[in-house]
């Protein structure tokens, strides 16, 4: 029942896509002011949408398995919470809540952007019924969330038990608010493009946007970073894997458009970058959903995936580039040339210096990435892009970008000098000296290390100063500065100071290394509702004398039927002792992994004081 | 000849120009250096010279092969046709297990053994490397 009346949601909100059509180009043509109908039928479309959303919800929660999506991904015997997650964690239900999302922001765009152009508005929600449109007939005709299946089974296959995690549950939602909040931004430029709108006065009025996708980005990478260190059991956070390349490059571009949009906001320079880096952070948000969803990435996370949906994404996403090129080229009048001249050393400047960065780590990350696609549709060759390439490729380069995010925001609009500045260089030579006397202790190479320590400091210092004494302009960018200064730091020392044993035990030994002990004390079996759990026991003797207790889990789920370990990590401010075991079939042998990984909550909380900056930006431009 | 201004703007466009094509050689440069090939056990047979590098293999665990100790585990990596020996030391992922797919990452030693140095983790119980679904369609 529940997932027929979604169905027909679905089938209603796609035929109110063109009665908005229809009444929004009458509007556009023949009146002067909004037709307040509009707002209506878009709120409508909104309602819809929403009601197919919850169908598919309450499918799941009943588990009503003549719904073919709720037989492939839910069980009776799941948890009540993850039924729920379950409706957005496969492929279909993402897909919904998508659309629920862009009809959702659209919505919230006319209501809020009342004192805009009326043609502006309008053309604005045009171009993004066009996206909602395709993912409409994306929806019904290559995942239908609600294809019905008889005869009706009795249980469900069950959700992947790697996706029943409090994190992963709202991983996704958090993402695609980044994702399609960048829609907005897309429709919103190819509008302001075509009627020559774009301004300071509009840039003002999209840097919310800019900043709302921005922040959910953020945070959605940062919540599926934090998933993998704990449940994939490796330890780390970033893998390099094209699943999270995919999400770091909108976030990219993104970043790179944020900075953008406030020299916008103040002058007219740049424009065609502007709408270049708008069209391009939405097409690698569609670019990311192609290539997780259609399988052709030789990922890590690789799910089983149907090709035939990636064809149509594909295509999807050629015409949107096309019109969006179409609409540069054709509409948008540069006029910003000679008007405005600055001098080397400004803020201008530093501004277009991050931006080429930004485009460097960009064009690595995208190269690595797809070239493993070519190099196998060329000559069906298959290889993968591992982190050396990254790292080698992007720290060196980190080193510059600091420094430049440490001294930019201090120079001035137009034209700069360094008068009044010898703090900079009294700062640089501080934090060479502590980032040698940090790394001199440590058998790693000294050089390299040194000097990304110190560009790290820097940056860490020169921010911090401005907290104490005061004196800056910007405060919610000086708190994201702050926050990448000290997620880089806590990265760097993570990676110096990591260490890790791995070794094969069976119940009641001990292995030995270096005065560090660990004592496999035995283990213990329950059975929890859609799971029976092995945990075990285990007394870790550290160097310095004193013992931990930790017990990391095995979960044997009952459908699907597959073993998840769980890992047992004690947290402190200044590291994270993790512990992992996995039994191998029809082995006596528990496979155990153990690691310390200093200031790993640090890394976390630096994003979140990454994003909370972009917060505050909001709530500064509001009141 | 030309002015100041012009002068200037060609230097900016030629100093765009190198940065841009340094930036592009050095990508690909370090791409050909750290790019990891994936090769079943049948191409491992099929090589004619067995070199340092780095490579993936992929297929599935033969059944009952798995030997362990503490400090390493033995299997048998086959794609129905060849099969090759592997020597493991390291965290195993879960999803692990004999007659189930797996990818391992690690170097050569002859055409016959392949010292592994990480086994990579797949979030799907029904993932199957690519190269052992075709074996497994064309039988």
């Amino acid at each position: 029942m529940a997932s027929l009346i979604g169905f027909y949601s679905l089938i209603f909100g796609l035929c109110l896509s063109f009665i908005i059509y229809f009444f929004s180009i009458k509007n556009f043509r023949n009146s002067l002011i909004f037709d307040s109908k509009i707002i209506f039928f878009v709120f409508l479309q909104l309602l819809f949408v929403t009601i197919s959303f919850f169908g598919l919800i309450v499918s799941f929660i009943n588990s009503d398995f003549s719904n073919e999506t709720v037989f492939n991904h839910s069980h009776t015997t799941k948890p009540l919470f993850y039924k729920i997650s379950g409706t957005w964690g496969n492929h279909e239900g993402s897909l919904l809540l998508w659309l629920l999302v862009l009809t959702l922001f659209i919505f919230i765009f006319l209501v809020n952007s009342k004192e805009q152009k009326k043609k502006y508005r309008i053309l604005t929600l045009l171009f993004q019924q066009i996206i909602i449109i395709g993912f409409f007939i994306f929806v019904i005709k290559t995942s239908n969330p609600f294809n019905y299946i008889f005869p009706i089974p009795k249980e469900g296959l069950g959700l992947n038990p790697i996706l029943q995690d409090p994190a992963l549950a709202i991983h996704p939602p958090i993402l695609y608010l980044g994702y399609v909040g960048s829609s907005i931004i897309f429709s919103s430029t190819l509008a302001a493009t075509s009627l020559n709108y774009i301004s300071n006065n509009w840039a003002k009025h999209i840097k919310i946007w800019v900043l709302l996708s921005w922040i959910f980005l953020t945070l959605g990478i940062l919540l599926g970073s934090i998933w993998a260190y704990y449940e994939l059991g490796w330890g780390g956070f970033w893998f390099w894997d094209p699943v999270e390349n995919v999400s770091l490059m909108p976030w990219l571009a993104l970043t790179a458009l944020l900075h953008c949009i406030l020299i916008l906001e103040r002058k007219l320079l740049f424009t065609s970058w502007v709408i270049i880096l708008s069209i391009s952070t939405f097409t690698l948000s569609m670019c990311g959903t192609f290539l997780v969803r259609s399988g052709i990435l030789n990922s890590v996370h690789t799910f089983a995936n149907d090709p035939q949906r990636g064809l149509f994404i594909l295509i999807f996403l050629f015409c949107l580039i096309f019109l969006s090129l179409f609409i540069f080229f054709f509409f948008h009048k540069n006029e910003d040339k000679e008007k405005y001249n600055f001098f080397w050393l400004s803020k201008e400047m530093s501004i277009l210096v991050n931006n080429w960065f930004m485009m460097y780590f960009l064009t690595v990350i995208l190269i690595g990435t797809i070239y493993p696609i070519f190099l196998e549709v060329i000559n069906s060759e298959k290889i993968s892009v591992g982190p050396p390439f990254y790292n080698k490729l992007i720290i060196p380069f980190l080193v510059p970008f600091l420094f430049g995010m440490a001294i930019g925001p201090k120079l001035k609009w137009v034209k700069s000098d360094f008068k009044n500045k010898l703090y900079l260089v009294i700062f640089l030579i501080t934090s060479f000296l502590l980032s040698a006397l940090i790394v001199k202790n440590f058998n790693i190479s000294f050089l390299i290390n040194t000097i990304l320590v110190t560009s790290a400091f820097y940056l860490f210092f020169i921010t911090l100063r401005d907290f104490l004494i005061k004196r800056f302009n910007n405060f919610s960018q000086n708190i994201s500065h702050f926050g990448f200064s000290l997620l880089i730091l806590s990265i760097l020392l993570n990676n110096i100071f990591s260490t890790e044993i791995i070794t094969n035990l069976k119940v009641g030994e001990t292995f030995e290394l270096k005065k560090t002990k660990i004592i496999f004390e035995g283990i213990d079996e329950k059975n929890i509702k859609n799971y029976n759990v092995v945990i075990g026991k285990f007394i870790i003797e550290n160097f310095n004398g004193d013992t931990e207790i930790l017990k990391p889990e095995l979960r044997i789920y009952n459908q699907p039927n597959i073993v998840t370990s769980e890992a047992d990590i004690k947290t402190s401010l200044f590291e994270d002792k993790f512990i992992t075991m996995n039994l191998v079939q029809n082995q006596n042998y528990f496979n155990v992994r153990y690691q310390i990984k200093p200031f790993m909550i640090w890394i976390w909380i630096s994003v979140l004081i990454i994003s909370f900056g972009g917060v505050l930006s909001i709530f500064r431009k509001r009141i | 000849m030309y002015g100041r201004k012009v002068k200037l703007r060609f230097l900016f466009v030629f100093l765009i120009l190198t940065i841009l094509s340094l930036s592009i050689f050095l990508i690909l440069k370090s791409l050909e250096e750290n790019v990891v090939y994936f090769k079943s056990p049948t191409e491992i047979r099929n090589l004619t010279e067995i070199d340092k590098k780095r490579i993936r293999i992929g297929g599935m665990v033969k059944k009952e092969s798995i030997l362990m100790d503490e400090k390493k585990m033995n299997f048998v990596v086959t794609d129905f046709k060849n099969e090759i020996n592997v020597i493991y030391s390291g965290a195993i992922p879960n999803l692990f297990a004999e007659g189930k797919g797996v990818v391992a990452e690690g170097y050569l030693k002859d055409r016959n053994l392949f010292l592994a140095t990480k086994i990579l983790a797949k979030h799907d119980e029904n993932y199957m490397p690519p190269e052992v679904k075709k074996a497994l369609e064309e039988k």
